[in-house]
């Protein structure tokens, strides 16, 4: 009983996702690698070469890597402090609920709460002036990669909490106690099995984090206006005409994001699957 | 190597007492298990004997010394635990080297240590295999591996056939009791499975409600169990409430022989008769003396052995009586028809009413 | 062993104050209103402002309009291949995580370049539907697909046949009120989207609350900073109605 009005639907929702997703997409390549007058050249991806786009690069990556890592860090450590058997059974939902909050907090409400915290004229920063710490005296400066890096981790810690918490929930307590009774010490058991185990899946949520870091670009804008390179915010420019580089450089940059993207997806994934296996079975 | 005593450990939780009062005394290398229902606190005697739940009140001594005060990894105890505890991240090998590799043993010794261990469970060939590799057989051999390559004191087994299938269960416990035997290590096992339990062990420990009942060896549990609860517990058969009168226990209209009935004469008793004692023979219009009249309610098959349920005349309630007889006699019992039954009345048991 | 110790309460208590000072800083900012003096005037003026309120109806109408366009694309395309068509379950899978690997930004530059015209499409601010679409499709699949699993739609549909309805009327009538749940954490997450959403709004000119609030930031600090402690909570509440919407599905 194959009713038409049911290939309709489907038909209509597959050709949405096709227009509007997916040739969106194609076009960029396409875009990326044909010249004017229609030739097919690598011209644009060398453009990418440039000075201005390889700072870029090398910043979006710099702040990718420190805010995935000091998110991986802080957040494992929340995820399982909350997780611990002898926690709070109210600490775990307090947890939960303010990372689902901060995790989507990102954008522009989250650049201006930095700015007006610890920005040139921040609260925070007028607090400590008077206690004797002079932030921006000592070099310090919200609106460099150092601050991205602050601001990003704000809501990179939640995500990982988020992620990291079927993680933590797999491992089985039989361990640690085996562990114990085989006279191991609890730096032995983190060294030798705790850790081990969760590594892939620490990895696997430092791969995402990375990949958020990478394709953010309301936050750096809004504290920044572009004034830091990103490879968000150069795309940006070339949309808005703000520089002189042609749109098919903007479309070199973002199949260059793309690329990134899938990287960091497939890797993301193959590794859960890993770390799935070991914990589901045994 | 060691004796173990647990003298006066209580435990309570949020309230709720779990263990009262306990002493036991284990012997030098035997295998004891700790057998009982769910909830009557026997695997939390054990996680007290293993260190990792400190009693409310009382000792745990290992080979004369007090180890209450001892964390878990400093007991030298080897634990098998229910769910599988092997490190999902290391091979068998290294699973098993894994307490002589924290121990600081040089690496010739733990791989040596392992390899005979793995040997003694008939694993050899799969030393290197990772435990989601392995069958929940092989990976709670693994794990007994384990625990004896620390060289340990106590054994300490918790529901280890649990979660295993039925034909395995059988292979693995009789795996057990046979490596037991060779490394003549003491060793306790918690199961809530009888037939485990009376299978290999030297004693049996019966406990209900935090409390133990009786610690004896299979034959006399079975035989002699010490109350109503045990009697139930431990294998099948009926129980009888009424009054000892010389050497039978009258209940209602009906006099039920029963040898043992002389030691409590008129007090309330509860007489506990098993299936194998009991005798059946077809109704040719009368009760012989010594018999007792009944129907037969139901017949199941069960192999060589054939259990009959039957109801007996005069008696109040629906009072069942089970009789094992073997399958080509127990033909000519059809539910409906009539019987007598007897049973031996020295075997019978006579408990005082709780 | 009982306690969580010194070293997991001080992690924890190093998080609250990361987290927790920068908004009480935001709202003391928002209170400032230059030289000494604190009030709720930048408060006051935000709330007679009238282009923070088009900012504000416009990003709820796209909100709602995104929402709209889910139930009818999303939802009827999901029920159809459930039924008929549960071979291209995985292509639908692939596309329901394919936004994760189009970052918003590329999008964007893609639907610039693909879609010049018409004017109709390109020039009204409901043009953002299309990528907010994408934006909830990921969360918008999967909690759909649960409250379909939940309610076994193949009998459903052939006990609604067999008693003489259309496959229009099973679907209003039996399927979307079983999707009721679903819908509300979508609508409150599509809210929170759409009030949170900046790329797409900002590289195509459009006015949303987002984009107002940075376009505020440039001469209204202050005013900037009260909008983001509202954002925060109203996120926090939008995200409370997921989590509760979410709870009241699985106690089903």
């Amino acid at each position: 009983m194959k009713a038409p009005i049911a290939w309709l639907f489907i038909g209509a929702f597959l050709a949405f996702c096709a227009a509007f997703l997916v040739a969106p997409s194609a076009m960029l390549a396409v875009q990326s690698v044909f010249d004017d007058d229609g030739h097919l050249t690598a011209q644009y991806f060398a453009v990418l070469g440039q000075y201005r786009y390889e700072v870029a690069f090398r910043n979006s990556l710099f702040l990718s890597v420190a805010s995935a890592t000091s998110g991986v860090i802080a957040g494992g450590l929340i995820s399982f402090a909350m997780l611990k058997p002898e926690a709070p059974r109210w600490l775990r939902t307090a947890v939960t609920s303010f990372a689902a909050v901060a995790a989507n907090f990102a954008g522009v409400p989250l650049a201006f709460a930095f700015i007006a915290t610890i920005g040139s004229l921040g609260m925070l920063t007028g607090m400590l002036k008077r206690v004797g710490i002079d932030l921006y005296g000592m070099g310090f400066s919200l609106y460099s990669i150092t601050g991205l890096t602050i601001v990003y981790s704000y809501f990179q810690i939640p995500l990982m909490v988020i992620i990291s918490i079927p993680a933590f929930e797999a491992m089985r307590p039989a361990w640690r106690e085996a562990a114990e009774n085989l006279g191991a010490s609890a730096g032995q058991f983190w060294r030798l099995v705790g850790l081990p185990v969760l590594a892939p899946s620490l990895l696997s949520g430092w791969i995402l984090l990375f990949g958020s870091a990478f394709s953010a670009y309301g936050t750096a804008y809004a504290l920044t206006s572009g004034n830091i390179g990103l490879v968000t915010t150069e795309i940006s420019a070339v949309l808005s005409g703000n520089v002189v580089s042609e749109p098919q450089v903007g479309a070199a940059l973002s199949i260059g994001m793309i690329v990134v993207m899938v990287i960091v997806l497939l890797a993301s994934s193959i590794l859960s699957r890993r770390a799935a296996r070991w914990t589901v079975r045994s | 190597m060691a004796t173990v005593d647990i003298t006066g450990v209580r435990k309570s939780f949020g309230g709720r007492e779990v263990l009262a009062q306990l002493d036991l005394a284990m012997q030098d290398g035997e295998l004891i298990c700790l057998l009982g229902p769910s909830g009557c606190g026997k695997t939390t005697l054990l996680r007290i004997i293993a260190g990792f739940i400190a009693p409310d009140s009382g000792q745990v001594t290992v080979a004369g010394k007090d180890v209450t005060k001892l964390s878990a990894s400093q007991r030298r105890m080897g634990m098998v635990f229910q769910s599988y505890s092997l490190f999902p991240n290391m091979s068998a090998l290294d699973n098993v080297r894994f307490g002589p590799r924290v121990a600081g043993r040089p690496k010739a010794e733990q791989m040596k240590r392992a390899g005979e261990l793995l040997e003694l469970v008939g694993l050899s060939a799969h030393a290197q295999k990772f435990p989601h590799q392995l069958s929940g057989g092989q990976q709670q051999r693994v794990a007994l591996a384990r625990a004896l390559a620390v060289q340990p004191q106590v054994l300490l087994l918790d529901e280890p056939l649990s979660a295993l299938d039925a034909k395995v269960r059988v292979q693995l416990r009789d795996e057990i009791r046979r490596i037991q035997r060779e490394t003549g290590v003491t060793t306790v096992l918690v199961t809530h499975d009888q037939e485990e339990a009376l299978s290999i062990s030297d004693r049996v420990a019966v406990m209900n409600g935090g409390r133990l009942l009786q610690v004896a060896s299979p034959s006399a549990i079975y035989r002699t169990p010490a109350d109503g609860f045990v009697a139930r517990f431990i294998g099948s058969g009926a129980v009888f409430a009424g009054v000892a009168e010389g050497d039978a226990v009258r209940m209602g209209k009906l006099s039920l022989p029963a040898a043992a009935a002389s030691d409590h004469h008129g007090r309330p008793v509860e007489l506990f008769v098993r299936p194998e004692h009991v005798r059946l023979e077809a109704m040719n219009g009368h009760v012989p003396p010594g018999f007792l009249g009944a129907d037969v309610r139901e017949t199941t098959f069960l192999g060589s052995l054939t259990r009959v349920r039957v109801a007996l005349h005069d008696a109040e309630g629906d009072a069942g009586l089970w009789a094992d007889l073997p399958s080509e006699h127990a033909e000519a019992f059809k539910p409906g028809s009539r019987v007598v039954a007897k049973w031996d009345q020295n075997a019978v048991r006579v408990m005082p009413q709780a | 062993m009982n306690r969580l110790g010194i070293g997991g309460w001080s992690i924890l208590v190093l998080a609250a104050l990361f987290f927790g000072v920068p908004l009480v800083m935001t709202f003391a900012f928002s209170l400032w209103e230059g030289g000494d003096s604190y009030g709720f005037s930048a408060y006051q003026v935000l709330w007679h402002s009238p282009r923070l309120f088009e900012a504000a109806s416009l990003s709820a109408e796209l909100a709602v309009a995104t929402v709209a366009a889910i139930i009818v694309l999303l939802v009827p395309a999901m029920i159809f291949m459930n039924l008929y068509a549960p071979r291209l379950r995985p292509l639908f899978e692939f596309i329901a995580n394919l936004p994760f690997v189009v970052p918003a930004i590329a999008l964007v530059a893609g639907l610039s370049a693909l879609i010049t015209g018409p004017d109709w499409l390109v020039e009204t601010p409901f043009y953002l539907v299309i990528p907010y679409f994408f934006l909830a499709l990921p969360y918008a699949f999967r909690s759909i697909d649960v409250g379909l699993k939940s309610i076994d739609l193949q009998t459903l549909t052939e006990a609604g046949l067999s008693l003489g309805a259309g496959m229009g009327q099973i679907v209003t009538l039996v399927v979307l009120p079983s999707l009721r749940s679903a819908i509300v954490g979508l609508t409150l997450l599509t809210l929170a989207v759409a009030f949170g959403e900046f790329t797409f709004a900002n590289v195509l000119l459009f006015h949303t609350y987002a984009v107002y609030i940075d376009e505020l930031g440039e001469h209204e600090v202050t005013g900037a900073a009260a909008l983001s402690v509202a954002s925060f909570l109203a996120t926090w509440l939008a995200m409370l109605g997921v989590m509760y919407a979410g709870r009241s599905r699985t106690a089903k």
